[in-house]
């Protein structure tokens, strides 16, 4: 819309402008608040005299001598070892996403190199299979994990978080294959490769993009779910966000509502990082299953 | 690639998606209809192998040889979807009767736990829905209006509230509402009442979680859209322009039609995802103004008592919902799998 014609009247720009201001204040600023308060101690982030101390730090200044004070971090990290759960929501995430992009690479590479009619409908049910609530899933897990001994570690957790993983992925993986010309491989079979070698040799060098962009969505669901890790995991393999749930019941008896606070802006922080890096990716991937249907 | 070769390279997934969805909804379905074996215990009391005496034990043997007659428990068939935790069918209808008017007749539904949950659930997703996408659309109209190098900072931070977990999404804002927080503070004051809590009264507690579905679901919205909007052909904008389109109708006539298929698409997706709301409530310690489907399995399931007949019923009941808000999608692939062979 850059056209010469298509200029806009100055007042115009300007209340288009103000709105974008005020959405990005909107988006934005609840972020850096609480990346600000949490180095506040309670009195001043959540303020009753005068809100202005939670940007000045009155209390915390008094308190602990200095305006700003990790005391929130060290209770949350150290006291409440939420380190802990830092670590388990690390491997849950690396397995998770190994995991299902290598068995949905196989699959949706499969799907999309074959036009038989039941292939459609193996996608339809992936799709009704995206659709189900995790939630209600986990009551079905549930009675099957107590009766086998398996409820409460990592590993059960990881292997549920692929396959709710999968029906997307599938998705995700299949559209971008379609994208890669079907000749590469019919040439490699010519040549006298199986399938799989085809795959190895030809495919897999060309897929990266699309694997990317499949992964980040994989880890964004295993690092931010809840119902499943909060119902599945025993207390001392609780992952971030069932930990930071946890941390509500207590804290907020206990009068510890900055470890909390510290908390969220350390779940926070990685997300920020991986917006920052993958943003074409994860525009790409949202937009994808848009045009695609 | 022939049918076997397929097979192979789908397997692995094919059987994740098999043991853990496939399977556990039927094992919903089973616990919903079956109830569990603790109903034996009565029945051991009653055949009286210690007949007179008023102690109450759970007969072993009994217990186990019903169990390997019955693996699955005892047979309810619906008991447990209609009692009162459920559709409370009696209750209903109770209230049905003895209300006068609509208004009593609601006003007793909502002390039912299901009702409860189905209300918030459904104005959640109800309200949501629309919101976010006109919301979803301004942004993404006024972002392409913008300086191509200020796009990508705003995309940057629009992206937020979407990517961030939502639990920790909706605790920022929470927090932030609290009565010492910074917008509660500044809403008392806009209200002039300085005792206002928007935590303590359902329809500000309501429209809190409202406000939240819209804010961290309206960038998903808005990069679709915006996306969207780089394709519209930029000729027929011009012959509309030439035709005399004031701007809002070339947005009206020819913008809007040319997006509409994002807008389903975005719409569909974000029911079925509203539907299924449940970490906000959590977030904002709301459970005592506004339930959902989701929260009250997450309940049953969770605490001391896991109540998993209860959870499994409310479960099937949620999936019936889904099932409804999915079948538009299904119908459009259908059709567009259809026109496309």
């Amino acid at each position: 819309m850059a056209a010469a014609s298509q200029r806009k009247p100055a007042t115009l720009q300007f209340f288009l402008s103000a709105f974008v201001v005020l959405w990005l204040i909107a988006a934005a600023f609840p972020f850096i608040w609480t990346l600000w308060g949490s180095f506040k101690v309670e009195l001043d982030f959540f303020s009753i005299s005068d809100w202005t101390n939670a940007i000045t730090g009155e209390r915390t200044q008094t308190t602990h001598g200095s305006p700003f004070t990790d005391a929130g971090y060290y209770g949350a990290w150290i006291q409440e070892e939420f380190w802990r759960n830092v670590l388990n929501t690390t491997l849950v995430c690396i397995f998770v996403v190994a995991t299902s992009l290598t068995i949905g690479t196989l699959g949706g590479y499969a799907l999309s190199r074959s036009g038989y009619k039941y292939v459609f409908w193996l996608l339809i049910i992936a799709l009704i299979f995206r659709a189900m609530p995790p939630i209600t899933l986990v009551s079905g897990y549930l009675p099957v994990f107590f009766d086998w001994n398996v409820w409460g570690f990592l590993p059960t957790a990881i292997i549920v978080l692929v396959a709710i993983n999968q029906p997307f992925t599938l998705w995700m993986l299949h559209s971008f294959f379609e994208g890669i010309p079907k000749e590469l491989d019919e040439s490699a079979k010519v040549d006298g490769c199986t399938q799989f070698q085809a795959f190895r040799q030809v495919i897999i060098p060309v897929m990266w993009p699309g694997v990317v962009t499949t992964g980040l969505f994989s880890f964004l669901l295993a690092y931010n779910d809840f119902a499943v890790t909060s119902m599945v995991l025993a207390e001392q393999n609780r992952t971030m966000v069932p930990a930071i749930a946890a941390f509500l019941g207590t804290t907020y008896t206990e009068g510890n509502v900055m470890f909390a606070v510290a908390a969220v802006v350390s779940a926070t922080a990685p997300l920020f990082i991986l917006v920052m890096f993958f943003q074409r990716q994860i525009v790409s991937g949202l937009t994808a299953g848009a045009v695609k249907g | 690639m022939k049918h076997k070769t397929l097979f192979w390279f789908f397997l692995p997934t094919g059987l994740a998606m098999l043991i853990f969805i496939a399977a556990p909804i039927v094992s919903v379905v089973m616990q919903s209809v079956f109830l569990p074996h603790e109903a034996v215990f009565v029945e051991v009391e009653n055949c009286g192998p210690f007949g007179c005496k008023t102690e109450t034990t759970i007969d072993q043997e009994a217990t186990a040889l019903l169990k390997k007659e019955a693996p699955l428990g005892r047979f309810a068939g619906l008991e447990v979807y209609f009692d009162r935790g459920h559709l409370a069918v009696s209750e209903v209808a109770e209230a049905w009767r003895t209300s006068d008017g609509l208004g009593e007749f609601f006003g007793e539904l909502r002390d039912l736990p299901f009702y409860r949950a189905m209300a918030f659930t459904l104005t959640y997703t109800f309200v949501c829905t629309p919101l976010l996408i006109i919301l979803g659309f301004a942004i993404a109209v006024a972002v392409n209006s913008l300086h191509r190098h200020l796009k990508g900072l705003v995309i940057f931070f629009s992206l937020l509230p979407m990517i961030v977990t939502p639990l920790v999404g909706s605790l920022i804002l929470f927090w932030m509402i609290d009565s010492r927080g910074i917008l509660g503070n500044f809403i008392s004051y806009l209200a002039n009442d300085p005792d206002l809590s928007l935590k303590a009264s359902t329809p500000l507690v309501w429209i809190s979680l409202i406000v939240y579905g819209i804010w961290s679901s309206a960038p998903f919205a808005f990069v679709v859209f915006y996306a969207g909007l780089q394709t519209v052909p930029q000729d027929t904008l011009e012959s509309a322009q030439i035709d005399g389109a004031t701007r809002w109708q070339q947005i009206r006539f020819v913008v809007i039609p040319y997006i509409m298929p994002l807008v389903t698409f975005v719409a569909l997706i974000q029911l079925m995802d509203n539907f299924r709301v449940l970490e906000p409530i959590i977030g904002f310690n709301a459970e005592a103004h506004a339930t959902s489907l989701s929260w009250i399995v997450l309940n049953d399931l969770g605490g001391e008592t896991r109540q998993l007949g209860a959870a499994a019923t409310t479960s099937v009941l949620t999936l019936l919902g889904v099932a409804i808000l999915l079948s538009p999608v299904l119908v459009r692939t259908w059709r567009d799998f259809r026109g496309r062979t």
